[in-house]
């Protein structure tokens, strides 16, 4: 079967299609990891996307459910030199081919991914229209200019309803923008008490949850997108600590009053090198974002650089200086990609418990008390 | 972190000799690093006593000793230039044993050298097993059940206890030398008192066999400031059980999930870091292909055949950033090169396949054991690049220059299936051939898999392979859709015609047609570049590799560009030489203002590294694949005579092309080898060469042996580094040879020459047209009948006499002209009864040129690539004649790697054998040999015995040298016949056992380490049953120096003569 991909500079690839059938548009981007397709194609940061692999063979290892990093993929179309229709791995479940039919996600096989990623980087990433149809050009081009990138990608992926992942440790309160699954497995791998809570939820709400800290997740698009969440960070930040990842570290910035601006053609790939610039040291990390943070609209506020990429020198670290909050632009969960920072989970709950010892709380008893008698005396009135 | 200022002066250790297991890897590592220190400023002090690499060009440090890499020799230099650091990580084993040696000597201390990269306790960490053990449970990295023994019994205890298989791992040995897999008492018993021989501290390592499960490794580096990143991965197709170096291995690897991959990634982290390395580092790991169990197999501390493998396969520098890791700088702050804009922290992500074939000697070593077990067996490798698996398998296979063109061995469908079924079980060199062949007999894919535990993934892509073979034979008509489809798979144009030719199809069964059909169609190959990043950043790196896609990355140059060939893969008689001389001319081609382009596929050399030339394609050696970038390239011309044989037979199909060559011409070649031609202009010139003929049949072979007289010599027509040549003696072994050796045929002669018993000399020369220049002339130590490439070589001659030496200038300027050589050429002489004869011609670079390169100080490559591209050499200087002859003596000194080899026979014949070479240079000629056999691993205490068991015929020479170790002090013992001459001669000898004698006999006295050198003459044998055979092969495997001829005995005694003194009474005062 044949599929093809038009680019928005009238580029038009022809190969062979795997997975759904049919005619879908989104913002085509390209990631550069070796290993880790089945977390990118579930990673709902890439909501909207069409995902192109710049490794040529793709499906060699297979399908394994526990593998995803999320429920339901979230990807407008997925791009291979080479699908693999037989894996080989103990894990396997199925193929590559039957989970994009799965999901209705059109696939697109043996076009020149090389030639594609030169043109992504040169141009920047750019609107395409992937078919398996028999459609004129004509036709398709008129489809893509009329198609508009989505601003909603965050309230697709979030969780509509606030559940909870129950532990013995710290409560975290996890702001779901889209995350991953990794950054609610680090989290419980450490014991904590995790309550998942939508992407709109109120600072009130959150309160409400008696958190002992705040993790904002990561997500697709645009952080402008998202007014309400930077109004809640700002409410809250200096009541919790605070750690943000990839999509909550820019909605952070924003609530500290920090800009952000969309890259040419983003970082998508398990190999970023990131310098902690107190130590100089660097760290190999897994990142998937088109937006940053600006690095001028920095000076201005409370916010510390903690962390930049070694190689554009674009953020990817922040602290705040008088507040205990930090986020980092990467992906310490990893989900595909390097371990190597999974260490940021264990300072987020130092911090929190350095936090405690700052600010102990009153005896249980007292606050009921406290709460209670103005009730009473709200009621006596 | 800036670099180190404290330090100054920094002395680099080779690697050496080139053996197996230590290759030409060593030479890239070398050079990357003196080049990278120097551009950092430091003085630079480079020993190693290997003459044919690039890292012992005069140009690559300030100061380089080519001297044996032993202690006395490294302290003395230690001592004389009192470097303030010593990088020892980019020698290999070798570099990194001598610094040990060097650190328990107290030798750095005392002088203050420190050590640069790795310290002494992560070497002992990552070497000793007892030490690596304790350090991977403290970081809880799972290790297979294991124990360390020094004696057998403890070994054959452990082995009841867990069972067998059972692995054998000798403590401190290069390329699992004495090791193995044992599945009885009996073979543990066997190798394990080998292991314990080898091992220099008599350790080995007894471990449970994990053989079967995926074999995974990962190149790491880590500097100073705790940065770490993984420069590649790489998976086995070949599971645990096989050496890594004699294991086909793909980059990165396939069959990982992201879970395992990175669980893997962790577990190296981890090692590295706790191990403080700064530098680069290979981690092994076992992964069980049925759950997360994974297990460290190995840890090298340092830069290895897999980094420089990593290196190409990625384009990230290792050995470069390691040198610079080392001198203090940190990752992040080092350019990535490739890129020019970014940096060397990061972790290369690829966007094509890497496949590596080892390349085996087993078509010279007939009766060698081609099973492929812990121990490596390979001489060398080849790489290929390509977007899809089938398409890099394929041009690794065709790279390999076995005479397979896809995965196809037409011997294969002559087995039985019992014996097909036993050797897929049992992996040997041509395994991945008969996974093939199983397909093609309609083997189940399951069931490969449960004989050979090959990954699912690849044998689908193996039977993906034979499946699309049989829709290419069995379609109607070969449209150009399934054209297309062959080549995207890889195929050339050749195996697509053969396949269509098996169908019976009789349009398009031919290479001409095929690729006149897909030229019509518009199917070539665009390029794409080696760029560490898959195409993220960008990159003006020139390293390319071929593929059938849209996009060609090709940077147009309007500089006029020449085309060099290499010479593929390192085998026996095409060593590194060939890869020195290649960049040579690559460097002349620059400085005479050309672009220089060069086609390649080994992954271990100088010439491979993309910043030798100025672009560099990554493919094989192949007719298709050549014509394929002179298409793209449009170059002014070839240059075929710097890679050896490999480029020389590319010759003629590229003339046909029409494919200008540059330098000498193909009739040229042609006159040199074909037999009647060469015959015919010898007798013009009126030069003397052994009496011979060109035969065709078994009859004719006869006929011509017994009009010469025994003994012959006989060959094959063309023939490289002298495979399948022998001194024959009788009807009998004639025909023995005719049946084994060669295929006579009309178009494969068989050329037969009486075989004249004198002594061998041969020249390297340049030519421009007009002007003959002879750097030297060497004279070889031993006589006719054994190959060059395993005599000792001596320049200038000792025992030539001026007449002898002007015979062959006259006869080298006179044929250098009339085979109008432009370039190089090489002849070879036997001088018998004060005659000059010629025996060879070789109208190209030969394996002598880096040594006499080097102790003429007459650049050789780089003048007769002048000479090719028109500059005369009148106007650079040189005129005609024997370039004046220095006054130092050099010797060049042939190693083996028989310890390696099993069945292999040491004896020294017409046959090369020898992997690499060693150079001696001193004022006098015993020095120099003293430097040349130490240089070359022979251990010569001053004092010892000697084993002798000598043929008939040589036994009176043999005994007035043997009279000479007497006199030394030496201990002579013999078997009977040998000590009945001795004894009768007036020498005491001791008596041994023959093997038919029962124990204790001779082989027990080797193995007691009673014997410090064995001389041997007997018969020749090719079938190991021979005592002699097994004498010699005892030797080998007990590291006693074996010597097979008495030139090379003589030559030894002469050494000890010169340097020990013997004592004698005083003459008694004759009373009259």
């Amino acid at each position: 079967m044949q599929a093809r991909l038009l680019l928005e500079d009238g580029t038009l690839f022809t190969g062979l299609g795997f997975g759904a059938e049919g005619q879908s548009s989104g913002e085509v981007v390209f990631n550069t990891g070796i290993t880790g397709y089945q977390e990118v194609i579930s990673d709902p940061s890439y909501c909207g996307q069409i995902v192109t692999m710049t490794y040529p063979l793709v499906g060699n290892y297979g399908i394994t459910r526990d593998d995803f990093e999320c429920i339901h993929p979230f990807i407008h179309g997925f791009v291979v030199r080479r699908h693999e229709p037989m894996p080989s791995n103990w894990r396997a479940e199925y193929s590559l081919d039957r989970l994009l039919k799965e999901y209705g996600i059109i696939g697109i096989s043996d076009i020149d991914t090389r030639m594609l990623t030169r043109i992504l980087r040169h141009h920047g990433t750019m609107k395409g229209i992937l078919t398996t149809g028999a459609e004129r050009v004509e036709e398709l081009q008129e489809r893509l200019g009329a198609s508009q990138l989505m601003t909603d990608q965050v309230a697709r992926t979030s969780t509509s309803s606030i559940f909870s992942s129950p532990g013995n440790g710290e409560r975290i309160v996890l702001v779901d923008f889209g995350a991953k699954s990794g950054i609610l497995r680090e989290l419980t791998k450490r014991g904590c008490d995790v309550v998942v809570v939508p992407h709109d939820t109120t600072a009130e709400q959150i309160r409400r949850l008696n958190p002992d800290g705040i993790q904002l997740s990561n997500g697709p698009g645009d952080p402008k997108d998202v007014p309400q969440a930077v109004k809640m960070i700002s409410e809250l930040l200096g009541e919790y600590p605070i750690f943000g990842i990839c999509l909550g570290h820019q909605l952070f910035a924003l609530a500290c009053g920090a800009d952000t601006a969309k890259l040419k053609f983003g970082h998508r790939g398990g190999n970023h090198p990131v310098k902690e610039l107190a130590t100089n040291r660097c760290y190999i990390t897994s990142q998937n974002h088109g937006y940053t943070v600006l690095e001028d609209s920095v000076k201005n506020t409370k916010l510390a650089v903690t962390h930049i990429n070694n190689n554009d020198r674009t953020i990817e670290g922040l602290k705040h200086t008088e507040h205990p909050a930090f986020t980092v632009q990467y992906h310490p969960e990893a989900a595909p990609g390097p371990f190597d920072s999974s260490y940021l989970f264990d300072e987020f709950l130092e911090m929190i418990r350095e936090h405690k010892r700052n600010n102990p709380k009153k005896p249980r008893q007292a606050q009921l008390a406290e709460s209670l008698r103005g009730e009473l005396l709200y009621a006596q009135k | 972190m800036p670099k180190n200022n404290e330090l100054k002066k920094i002395l680099v250790i080779g690697s050496g000799p080139i053996v197996i297991g230590q290759a030409a890897e060593f030479d890239y590592a070398g050079t990357q690093a003196c080049q990278a220190l120097k551009e950092e400023g430091y003085e630079v002090v480079l020993i190693n006593s290997n003459p044919a690499t690039i890292m012992t060009d005069t140009n690559m440090a300030d100061k380089v000793y080519i001297e044996p890499i032993t202690l006395e020799f490294v302290t003395q230099i230690i001592r004389q230039e009192r470097p303030d650091g010593l990088l020892p990580t980019l020698g290999g084993q070798t570099g990194l044993n001598m610094a040990v040696e060097l650190a328990r000597a107290g030798v750095l201390e005392r002088e203050k050298v420190k050590l640069l990269g790795t310290q002494l306790t992560a070497i002992e960490k990552a070497e000793d097993r007892d030490l690596f053990r304790d350090l991977m449970r403290e970081l809880e990295q799972p290790v297979p059940e294991s124990v360390i023994v020094t004696t057998v019994e403890e070994a054959v205890d452990f082995a009841n206890e867990i069972g067998y298989p059972i692995i054998v791992r000798p403590a401190y040995t290069l390329g699992g030398t004495g090791g193995g897999i044992c599945s009885s008492e009996e073979e543990l018993l066997e190798i394990v008192a080998s292991g314990i021989r080898y091992s220099p501290i008599s350790q080995c390592l007894i471990e449970k066999s994990i053989a079967g499960m995926k074999e995974v490794e990962y190149e790491v580096m880590r500097d100073a400031n705790d940065s770490c990143i993984v420069v590649c991965n790489m998976e086995n197709f070949d599971p645990v059980g096989v050496h890594t170096g004699d294991s086909i291995v793909v980059a990165p690897s396939q069959t990982l999930s992201d879970r395992e991959y990175q669980m893997l990634r962790s577990a190296s982290l981890k090692i590295i870091r706790a191990l403080n390395i700064e530098g680069g580092c290979n981690v092994q790991f076992a992964l069980d292909p049925f759950s997360y169990q994974y297990y460290v197999i190995e840890v090298n501390p340092r830069v290895s055949r897999s980094s420089a493998l990593a290196s190409k396969a990625t384009g990230y520098p290792i050995a470069k950033m390691a040198a610079k890791i080392a001198i203090g700088y940190t990752l992040d702050e080092i350019v990535n090169p490739v890129t020019g804009q970014t940096y060397a922290c990061f972790e290369p992500t690829l966007d094509y396949i890497v496949s590596k074939i080892p390349r085996w000697p087993f078509d010279k070593f007939i009766s060698a054991n081609r099973k492929l077990g812990t121990q490596m067996k390979a001489t060398g490798e080849v790489m290929a690049i390509g977007r899809t698996f089938e398409e890099s398998i394929h041009k690794a296979v065709r790279s390999l220059e076995i005479g397979a063109h896809r995965i196809h061995l037409k011997e294969a469908s002559q087995l039985s299936d019992d014996t097909l079924r036993f050797r897929l079980n049992k992996p040997d060199d041509e395994r991945m051939f008969l996974v093939a062949e199983a397909f093609r007999r309609g083997y189940e894919l399951q069931d490969v898999q449960n004989i050979t535990n090959i990954d699912w993934w690849f044998l689908d892509k193996l039977e993906g392979i034979v499946r699309f073979e049989n829709e290419l034979r069995s379609a109607a008509e070969l449209t150009s859709e399934l054209l297309y489809a062959a080549k995207r798979k890889g195929f050339t144009d050749r195996s697509i015609a053969e396949i269509r030719s098996e169908g019976g199809h009789q349009l398009l069964a031919t290479e001409q047609e095929v690729r006149e059909f897909r030229v019509k169609a518009g199917f070539k190959p665009v390029y794409k570049m080696v760029d560490t990043c898959a195409a993220e950043f960008e990159a003006t790196t020139p390293y390319y590799y071929s593929t059938y896609e849209t996009e060609n990355e090709v940077i147009e140059s309007n500089k006029e560009k020449v085309l060099v060939l290499g010479s593929g893969p390192i085998r026996i008689g095409q060593g590194i030489e060939f890869d020195y001389s290649t960049v040579h001319a690559v460097w002349a081609i620059q400085d005479a203002g050309y672009e220089a382009v060069i086609i390649n596929n080994n992954p271990e050399t100088v010439s491979t590294d993309f910043s030798t030339s100025d672009r560099l394609y990554f493919e094989p050696l192949f007719f298709e694949d050549v014509m394929n970038v002179i298409e793209q390239e449009k170059p002014i011309g070839v240059i075929v005579q710097f890679g050896g044989q490999t480029a020389i037979n590319l010759a003629a199909p590229l003339t046909k092309a029409g494919v200008r060559i540059l330098g000498s011409s193909l009739e040229s070649i042609d006159n040199a080898e074909d037999r009647k031609k060469f015959e015919a202009l010898l007798r013009k010139l009126d030069i003397a060469q052994p009496e011979g003929k060109t035969v065709v049949s078994v009859d004719e072979a006869v006929e011509t042996a017994q009009g010469l007289g025994y003994p012959v010599l006989v060959r094959p027509s063309y023939v490289l580094g002298g495979r399948a040549m022998e001194i024959v003696y009788s009807d009998e072994e004639l025909l023995t040879y005719m049946e084994q050796a060669v295929k006579i045929n009309p178009e494969h002669p068989v050329l037969i020459d009486r075989y004249m018993l004198g002594k061998e000399a041969e020249v390297d020369a340049i030519c421009d047209g007009e002007t003959v220049l002879i750097p030297g002339i060497m004279e070889h130590v031993e006589r006719a009948g054994v190959h060059s490439g395993d005599s000792i070589a001596v320049y200038p001659p000792q025992s030539l006499s001026e007449d002898l030496k002007q015979q062959m200038i006259d006869i080298t300027i006179k044929i250098a002209k009339e085979f109008d050589v432009i370039g190089l050429v090489n002849i070879q002489f036997v001088i018998y009864k004060d005659q000059v004869y010629v025996i060879e011609v070789n109208p190209r670079s030969s394996r002598t040129v880096p040594f006499l390169s080097k102790v003429t100080n007459v650049p050789m490559a780089n003048l007769a690539t002048k000479a090719i591209l028109g500059t005369k050499l009148a106007s650079l200087g040189y005129s005609e004649g024997l370039w004046p002859e220095d006054d130092y003596v050099s010797v060049k000194v042939p190693v083996f790697s028989f310890a390696k080899l099993r069945r292999v026979d040491p004896t020294l014949t017409p046959e090369m054998k020898s992997t690499g070479e060693v150079m001696g240079r001193d004022q006098q000629y015993a020095k120099a040999l003293y430097k040349g056999l130490i240089g070359a691993g022979m251990r010569i205490p001053p004092t010892g015995a000697i084993i002798a068991t000598v043929a008939d015929k040589d036994k009176p020479e043999a005994i007035e040298i043997l009279r000479g170790f007497y006199e030394l002090g030496y201990n002579i013992i013999a078997t009977g016949g040998t000590a009945d001459s001795l004894e009768e001669a007036g020498l005491r000898v001791k008596r041994v056992n023959k093997l038919s004698e029962g124990s204790p006999n001779i082989l027990d006295l080797i193995r007691d380490g009673q014997a410090h050198f064995v001389v041997n003459t007997l018969t020749k044998g090719k079938t190991p049953e021979r005592d002699g055979f097994r004498i010699r092969r005892e030797a080998v495997e007990n590291g006693v120096v074996c010597m097979t001829s008495l030139d090379t005995v003589q030559a030894l005694l002469t050494m000890l003569e010169t340097i020990n003194f013997s004592s004698r009474p005083m003459p008694v005062l004759q009373k009259k």
